[in-house]
């Protein structure tokens, strides 16, 4: 019998008081208007979003985007079939899978081998029907024996055990049998996807065969979602004692977690090889992993929708707008826009940290100008209309280099003290450290969009770990204190 | 007998070097119980302190002090600004996430380590830097023993390093911060119940697992001669493997670990070849990891209910 007049809509959770639950469903949803648009597109069903995501995606092609976009779209979509495998494994069963796209290797090579002239003297050349099967129960195989191990070991040390697999997996494919494997120069001419008569040789192709592929895997998983299994793994996840005392077979649901990880993996893999038409022990690579991990972690782990969303975000920014400096441009400043908007308030603050902004940047470009002309002889990275208006705004020296250097470590240092104090002070930090931003961007990182993209891989691990632990879609995790 | 022994000399060189990153990561890992993945980073970071440094002081031809006083300045300004780091990062990245599930700050520590390596790409490029060691410590100056050379870098790095060893295990199990460590180590909450600053205390453990991986990036960049923005990570892993095979948390097993490393890729590069010393490292871990995950001196976790 409870004495509170409202119990919470979704029911209490396991493990958590109801003011806690309803606390806990109250942060489920994003901050401000962001929650408002979540809860419209929560009214809609999930079958029938799918669908009109699968449409979507369906008619991206046909609204004439060019190759480069359709490239765009096809990594995103590897990423997202990635994201939403690997969230079987660190989303629903709770094991950190270092070695993850390890399984995106062996899918990778072995469509390679079995689809190209390398093994024996003309090659295997197997249709796309047989091979993917093969590769994928192979794949299935190797995941229960690099889960194996979590049959005795848990957390921190299953984790270092899955990292050096996938460290490992490099090492092999880059130094043993070198005639199989081609060892750093790879396996090129690897034959399309080909079964029957049809054979898949254009982007445009792969495009498509891509959204079948994601909505399939995402429909099975939804389904495999509230299964007996599913519910089994999260079980595990939350606490595999109370979960083997239910007669849940732990070591069991652990071990086909990893095999159905790294079937989504392997299966990524073969359309990865078939569609680059090569494979590259770098290809597979830990910063690869962290992309996938990054993708996860934003749009939330534990949720499929999450995870493909994720991937959108993460891929679009990284793969699609951090190219060309005006995008990125763009991209650099809506973000900082989003951020004020929903974390400062009131509004009233909002438009004080605003113009005080404008004031700063102005006033401190006419005193540096006059001191020294050369100080503010350089121009921005940002062009177009973004590039006029920030000419006036942001202190650019002639020669940006070094400067760029100082005030990136700078940077660095004014969002940490930025972290650390309260109320005014964070407001009043808040201009200088957005004016530091906008300098390092224009003077360092819009030069250098390959690295700064690195960057906001690392920077969303880490801000998103902090900030909100369940990622832009993931149901919040109440953990039970022992 | 002459070629076993100069592998030998060398393998132990590099074990100390190992043996300094795994203490600290082993330490980080006592207080905290977290897998520090940024360990490796602060090593490459502490390299390039050193390489500017060599820099400052008017580069490897031209060194406007002594040499002795330059490795003084080189591993005293690495070990500090390193330390402070490590004690930025646990203050920033870390703290906040104490009581959240075990997976979060594991993640937070990859994001870390990405963002370090990336960072020092942006700051100063993919290029190797050269410290130019034999340019002002000359290969000559060493010991000749029959045919096994032993130069000055690696006597300097071994007793630096078997220095700093006997100094932290004095620390440990001599002084109240010590103790103080140990005690957070094993309780951390009964920790603080009794008084015991736990904030300090983890912030002091970053400073000086850090700073040791500071002092481990300037040995490195005298001995290998070059320092990029990817030499942490590899580093690193070896790291992880001498603590894991050490036992995870236990500083002599760390010590120990990290020498058995050393010497054995030091003979595999050796007798087999240098292509698979990575992949044996790795195949080792994972090895120690199934048939006994407490490693050599570690105790076996017992799992409260």
């Amino acid at each position: 019998m409870s004495l509170d007049p409202q119990p919470p809509a979704t029911g209490p959770e396991v493990g958590a008081d109801e003011w806690v639950a309803r606390h806990a469903h109250r942060r489920e949803y994003l901050p401000s208007w962001l929650g408002v648009a979540q809860r419209a597109v929560e009214r809609v069903g999930w079958w029938p979003r799918l669908a009109l995501v699968a449409l979507a995606g369906a008619a991206l092609p046909a609204l004439g985007l060019g190759g480069f976009q359709v490239q765009v779209g096809i990594d995103t979509m590897e990423v997202a079939l990635l994201a939403v495998g690997l969230n079987i494994v660190v989303g629903w069963a709770g094991i950190l899978d270092l070695g993850y796209v390890a399984f995106l290797g062996f899918g990778g090579y072995a469509f390679a081998l079995l689809s190209s002239s390398q093994l024996g003297g003309a090659g295997v050349h197997l249709p796309a029907i047989l091979s993917i099967p093969v590769v994928m129960v192979a794949a299935a195989l190797l995941g229960l024996l690099v889960g194996w191990p979590s049959r005795r070991l848990i957390g921190d040390y299953l984790a270092i055990v899955t990292l050096f697999f996938g460290e490992a997996f490099v090492e092999f494919t880059n130094n043993v049998a070198p005639g199989v494997l081609g060892g750093p120069n790879g396996i090129v001419g690897i034959d399309p996807i080909h079964s029957f008569a049809v054979s898949l040789t254009s982007n445009v192709s792969y495009y498509y065969l891509l959204v079948i592929v994601l909505v399939a895997a995402m429909a099975v998983l939804r389904l495999l979602e509230n299964s007996r299994t599913g519910r089994a793994w999260r079980a595990v996840r939350e606490d595999p004692l109370a979960a083997a005392s239910m007669t849940i077979p732990v070591n069991r649901v652990k071990l086909m977690a990893f095999a159905f990880g790294a079937m989504v993996a392997a299966l990524t893999g073969t359309i990865f090889a078939a569609q680059q038409i090569s494979v590259f022990p770098t290809d597979f690579d830990t910063p690869f992993l962290i992309l996938i991990y990054a993708a996860l972690i934003l749009g939330g782990a534990g949720s499929i929708a999450g995870a493909a969303t994720g991937a959108v975000v993460v891929m679009v920014i990284y793969d699609g707008l951090l190219r060309n400096a005006t995008y990125s441009g763009y991209v650099f400043y809506l973000l900082i826009a989003l951020t004020l908007v929903a974390k400062v308030r009131p509004w009233r603050r909002l438009g004080v940290v605003l113009a005080a902004l404008v004031a700063f940047g102005l006033a401190l470009r006419a005193i540096v100008g006059a001191i020294s002309a050369s100080a503010v002889a350089g121009a921005p990275a940002s062009t177009g209309w973004l590039g006029t208006a920030l000419r006036d705004w942001v202190v650019i020296p002639a020669n940006s280099t070094g400067a760029g250097d100082w005030g990136y470590v700078l940077l660095i240092c004014l969002l940490i003290a930025l972290v650390q104090v309260k109320g005014v002070w964070r407001t009043a930090l808040m201009v200088p450290a957005i004016y530091v931003g906008a300098f390092v961007w224009e003077t360092k990182l819009a030069a250098n969009p390959a690295i700064t993209r690195e960057i906001m891989i690392g920077a969303i691990l880490i801000v998103m770990m902090n900030a909100r632990p369940q990622g832009l879609l993931g149901t919040r995790r109440v953990e039970v204190v022992t | 007998m002459g070629f076993f022994f100069q592998e030998l000399v060398n393998g132990i060189t590099t074990g100390a070097l190992y043996s300094l990153i795994a203490l600290g990561f082993s330490m980080v890992y006592g207080v905290l119980k977290l897998l520090n993945f940024a360990h490796g980073d602060l090593y490459m970071v502490g390299a390039f302190i050193g390489y500017f440094v060599i820099q400052w002081f008017g580069g490897p031809q031209g060194l406007k002090v002594p040499v002795p006083l330059l490795l003084v300045i080189m591993f005293v300004l690495s070990a500090g600004l390193v330390g402070g780091l490590g004690v930025a990062i646990e203050r920033f990245a870390y703290r906040p996430l104490r009581d959240a599930p075990r997976i979060a700050p594991l993640i937070t520590a990859i994001g870390i380590s990405f963002l370090l390596e990336n960072s020092a790409l942006l700051l100063v490029g993919a290029q190797y830097r050269v410290y130019n060691t034999p340019d002002f410590i000359k290969f000559s100056s060493g010991i000749q023993i029959g045919s096994v050379s032993i130069d000055s870098v690696q006597i300097t790095v071994v007793v630096l390093g078997l220095a700093l060893m006997v100094g932290l295990r004095l620390l440990v199990n001599r002084t109240r911060l010590g103790k103080q460590m140990r005690a957070v180590s094993a309780d951390r909450e009964a920790a603080e119940m009794l008084g015991i600053n736990v904030n300090l205390t983890i912030a002091a453990t970053f400073f000086l697992g850090s700073a040791l991986a500071g002092v481990a990036g300037v040995m490195a960049g005298l001995l290998f001669n070059q320092v990029n923005n990817t030499i942490g990570f590899i580093a690193g892993l070896k790291a992880f493997t001498a603590a894991v095979v050490g036992g995870i948390g236990s500083l002599p097993g760390a010590m120990l670990g990290g020498l058995l490393i050393g010497i054995a890729e030091s003979f595999i590069t050796g007798y087999l070849s240098s292509t698979y010393t990575n992949l044996f490292v790795f195949a080792l871990l994972i090895l120690v990891m199934l048939v006994r995950p407490s490693g050599l001196f570690g105790r076996a976790q017992l799992q409260k209910v």
